[in-house]
């Protein structure tokens, strides 16, 4: 199936052996090569089945402190010959940058790799048929589930190799498995539809078929003859799925890219208060069998466990060499971005949440880019769920919610319930006092 | 001739055996071959940030029998790897009764011509192009605290090898220059970009000096912004400004009338072909025929040549955008929208250069007839829920309307809609079609492929607006 580690060293070793003969002074390879197998039912048939295999290597050469690089998917050995060549010539021509380099050897991850990544487990075509079938048959069972967007189940396998003229290289197997049902939902004339998935390293770690199928057919039944409600000021619970997205905006306005250019609207705020005080995140890359988790990033730098906030503050950035030589800080192994990036959980159950107010609307689905991330503006349509005196009484759509990041991250409460569902996850949030966009 | 397979180990000949044998009794398919050269140069904070050539090669394998698609990729183009790929559609497709349909329609038609436009402008002249854009965009203002701009070049070469020995041919150049700037005074920031392109080299968009233009379009849009305060929140009346924000009418119709949503009904639009959708005056194409644009395309990813398709004529709904496959079990004829992202990826029914073309009225008649309502000028990007309808788009220029006068900048909020019902709420159709700079990119089933928009100024009775202001 996929490429073992000799075969990946192999062509690693010759591009930066080729890229040292031709003049580079310094190189950077990555080797990689991915397996995947998807299938595709719809309306509990098979639709369609998708086999990839990926090769490629991406080179970057330096020569002093100039750098440029490549990539290809033709290993043909002519081909890599003519393109390194490219890549050392445009790297003559591209002006200094004085902090460009390779990253400090002595941040090279070394030790065992025990985070089980990789599961050996190969499903036949017709056993991924079969688990994704069954999740559709268990949401049709249900009145008003009339159609289907499509479903599927997909096998992926990779290897890697990282290697440069520093004397680093390593590499690693990593393994997904995804499970997805989206389905249509029809009554009355309103229709809707909604989905569920699951992506995980295990296969067996993956929601059962009748689970995934039961979750979807819910969430698109419990969309169905939505209202419209008039702009008001509310307090705003968000679903885990859309909880997360808070996180996302806040790794990319904490990444040492957007801290060195100025181009965040979190950008002096470090060791300051950003949060309200119960509030905690962490980013680690050493959580067994997390999506998230790896061992080094893009330069072979070691993850460095991170309190990205505590009690509020803003303990730490994510640093890469380039960007972290700016603000005079030390790469932390995040030149990938985040890795498993949550927060803590808070002190409230999903019950105490959704009772803090005798209105509340609890939102599910969101589409639009939603943040700026220079001046912290976010703004989202979304659909959901009104909630009155604690229990659902009607579904929302075509609404907006608004504020600035500023203010909503002081304003978040947290929910007790925290699972590892994806790379970057939330427990159930509260925002208070939100503007909603309605009639 | 094939010219990709010139320098593989795998010959024609033994690929058209490899074809015809996998392809039998299927209802379609075709290897697909793909050669892409893909460049990026960038400047960031002052300084040439990178510099990216890359190359992708590979084929994309394709049978389908009835609906069912099996579809097998790979970037080792050998007869070893191809025979992988057969034995996989072929486990996949076990009973199979179709008819191969081996005729497909060819024309010469051109509408842009075959260069490399990453090699007729040296490195050099890129890397002192962007100093200068990084130089000329500082010192306009010292408010101008970071430029980022950039070139991105493409040439990709396909061909499409269907059962039978028939070869089709295309040959895609594909350019963007962009400028991002942020700008702070007093306190607060804002940043815009802004950028053009399409299918022909990079000079032809920066003769005369024009590469200037970009940078003062990026500079004024985000000094506008600096003086913008917080948008309204809730329905008003919306005036959109021509060109750009046709990502409405991308977003809002574009997407429910592509024949895949529509064949498996999981569109709104499914069921109202000859129904009125829009009001009168709004006529609606999707063109891929337009010289040198982004969304242009001479075949369509599966051969079919391209063409000018009305989808909305007066407001009555006429046609949805097929690829092959969903034109075949839709008992149509495809309309040359098969497109996919690169050979990894199956073809779906994608939009080209969406068009609402003129009308009669003025922009300045619509904004005269407005008491209360936003002036929207451009957008960053948009997307839709194509069961529900529902849209949204992101303004990045929008300005207040009050009593028939436009007022302050507002601070950029989404616009969210409803698709079927939008289009009936166009009050006026402008006289002033614009088409985009050329940057723009569609996403579908985690596929991006270029596309364009056009449209005049419109005046829409009723959306909703995502301000913080009640």
């Amino acid at each position: 199936m996929i490429k073992e580690k000799d075969y990946l060293s192999t062509v690693a070793d010759q591009c930066l052996s080729k890229a040292k003969k031709l003049g580079s002074t310094e190189a950077s390879v990555l080797v990689m090569n991915s397996v995947s197998e998807n299938v595709n039912i719809r309306n509990r048939k098979l639709d369609g089945s998708t086999r990839s295999e990926n090769l490629g290597i991406a080179l970057t050469t330096y020569i002093g402190k100039k750098k440029s690089s490549i990539s290809s998917s033709n290993l043909n050995e002519k081909n890599l010959d003519n393109l390194i060549d490219r890549c050392v010539e445009s790297t003559k021509i591209i002006p200094e940058d004085e902090l460009n380099s390779l990253a400090d050897k002595e941040l090279y991850f070394k030790g065992d790799k025990n985070l089980d990544l990789y599961d050996e487990t190969v499903l036949e075509n017709q056993k991924k048929i079969d688990y994704i079938n069954e999740a559709e048959e268990e949401a049709f069972s249900k009145k008003d589930i009339v159609n289907t967007n499509g479903s599927g189940f997909g096998q992926n396998k990779s290897n890697f190799i990282l290697a440069n003229s520093n004397g680093f290289s390593d590499g690693y197997k990593t393994s997904q498995f995804t499970a997805y049902c989206e389905v249509v939902s029809k009554n009355n004339g309103s229709m809707e539809r909604d989905y569920e998935y699951s992506s995980k390293r295990f296969y067996d770690d993956i929601l059962k078929p009748k689970d995934l199928g039961a979750k979807a057919a819910e969430l698109a039944l419990n969309k169905l003859n939505p209202k419209k409600i008039k702009s008001e000021k509310l307090n705003i619970v968000f679903d885990k799925r859309i909880a997360k997205s808070f996180l996302s905006a806040l790794s990319s306005a904490i990444s040492s890219s957007a801290i060195a250019k100025g181009t965040t609207f979190l950008k002096d705020k470090l060791n300051e208060k950003i949060f309200s005080d119960k509030i905690n995140i962490q980013d680690k890359g050493d959580i067994k069998k997390a999506n998230g988790s790896r061992y080094f990033d893009s330069e072979g730098v070691k993850i460095k466990p991170l309190d990205l906030v505590k009690n509020g503050d803003l303990k730490n950035l994510l640093v890469d060499t380039y960007n972290g030589k700016k603000i005079k800080m030390q790469s932390n192994g995040r030149s990938s971005g985040p890795t498993n990036l949550y927060f803590l959980n808070g002190s409230l159950s999903f019950k105490e949440l959704i009772n803090s107010n005798k209105r509340i609307l609890y939102i599910n689905e969101t589409i639009g880019r939603g943040s700026n991330l220079i001046t912290g503006d976010y703004s989202v349509g979304a659909s959901g769920l009104m909630i009155e005196n604690g229990d659902f009484s009607y579904p929302v759509s075509e609404i907006t919610i608004a504020g600035n990041l500023n203010d909503i991250f002081k304003n978040i409460s947290l929910a007790d319930d925290l699972e590892f569902n994806y790379a970057t996850n939330s427990p159930t949030m509260l925002v208070e006092g939100m503007i909603v966009g309605g009639k | 001739m094939s010219n990709l397979l010139k320098n593989t180990s795998l010959s024609v000949n033994t690929a058209d055996k490899i074809i015809s044998e996998t392809l039998h009794k299927c209802d379609d398919g075709e290897l697909y071959l793909e050669d892409t050269k893909f460049e990026t140069v960038t400047l960031d904070d002052n300084k040439i940030k990178s510099s990216d050539y890359s190359t992708d090669t590979g084929y994309g394998f394709r049978a389908i029998t009835d609906d069912v698609i099996a579809y097998s990729h790979s970037n080792e183009i050998s007869e070893e790897s191809l025979k992988k790929s057969s034995e996989s559609l072929k486990s996949i497709l076990k009973s199979k009764n179709g008819t191969y349909n081996f005729s497909i329609k060819k024309t010469n038609q051109k509408f842009y011509n075959d260069i490399d436009p990453i090699e007729t402008k040296s490195l050099n002249s890129k890397i002192e192009l962007l100093n200068s854009m990084n130089e000329y965009s500082r010192s306009k203002d010292p408010s101008v605290k970071q430029v980022s701009a950039s070139f991105i070049g493409e040439k990709k070469n396909i061909e499409i090898l269907r059962s039978g020995g028939e070869l089709l041919q295309d040959s895609r150049p594909l350019v963007r220059i962009n400028i991002s700037m942020m700008v702070e005074k007093d306190g607060r920031k804002e940043i815009a970009v802004y950028g053009v392109g399409g299918r022909q080299s990079y000079d032809e968009y920066l003769k005369d000096g024009s590469w200037k233009k970009l940078c003062d379009e990026a500079f004024r849009v985000a000094t506008t912004n600096l003086k913008s305060k917080p948008s309204p929140a809730g329905e008003m009346k919306v005036v959109l400004g021509p060109g750009w924000p046709a990502i409405l009418i991308h977003e809002a119709i574009g997407h429910g009338l592509e024949g895949d949503f529509n064949r498996k009904k999981t569109s709104a639009f499914h069921n109202l072909v000859g129904a009125r959708v829009a009001s009168e005056g709004v006529t609606i194409i999707d063109d891929g025929t337009i010289d040198n644009r982004r969304g242009s395309l001479n075949i369509d990813d599966e051969g079919t040549p391209t063409e000018k398709t009305v989808l909305i004529e007066n407001g009555i709904l006429k046609n949805f955008m097929q690829d092959r496959l969903n034109a075949r079990l839709m008992n149509t004829k495809s309309t040359g929208n098969g497109r996919r992202e690169n050979y990894k990826h199956i073809v779906l029914p994608r939009m080209r250069n969406t068009i609402m073309l003129s009308g009669n009225h003025t922009q300045e008649e619509m904004i005269k007839s407005v008491n209360k309502g936003i002036f929207a000028v451009s957008f960053g990007g948009g997307q839709v829920d194509i069961t529900s309808g529902k849209f949204v788009f992101n303004c990045t220029e929008a300005y207040e309307i009050i009593d028939g006068k436009i007022g302050a900048p507002l601070k950029g909020a989404t616009l969210i809609g409803d698709g079927p019902s939008s289009l009936k709420e166009v009050l006026m159709v402008g006289n002033d079609m614009m088409l985009d700079p050329g940057i723009g990119t569609c996403g579908k089933a985690g596929q991006g492929v270029p596309v364009g928009v056009g449209q005049p100024s419109l005046l829409i009775d009723n959306m909703t607006v995502g301000g913080t202001k009640l």
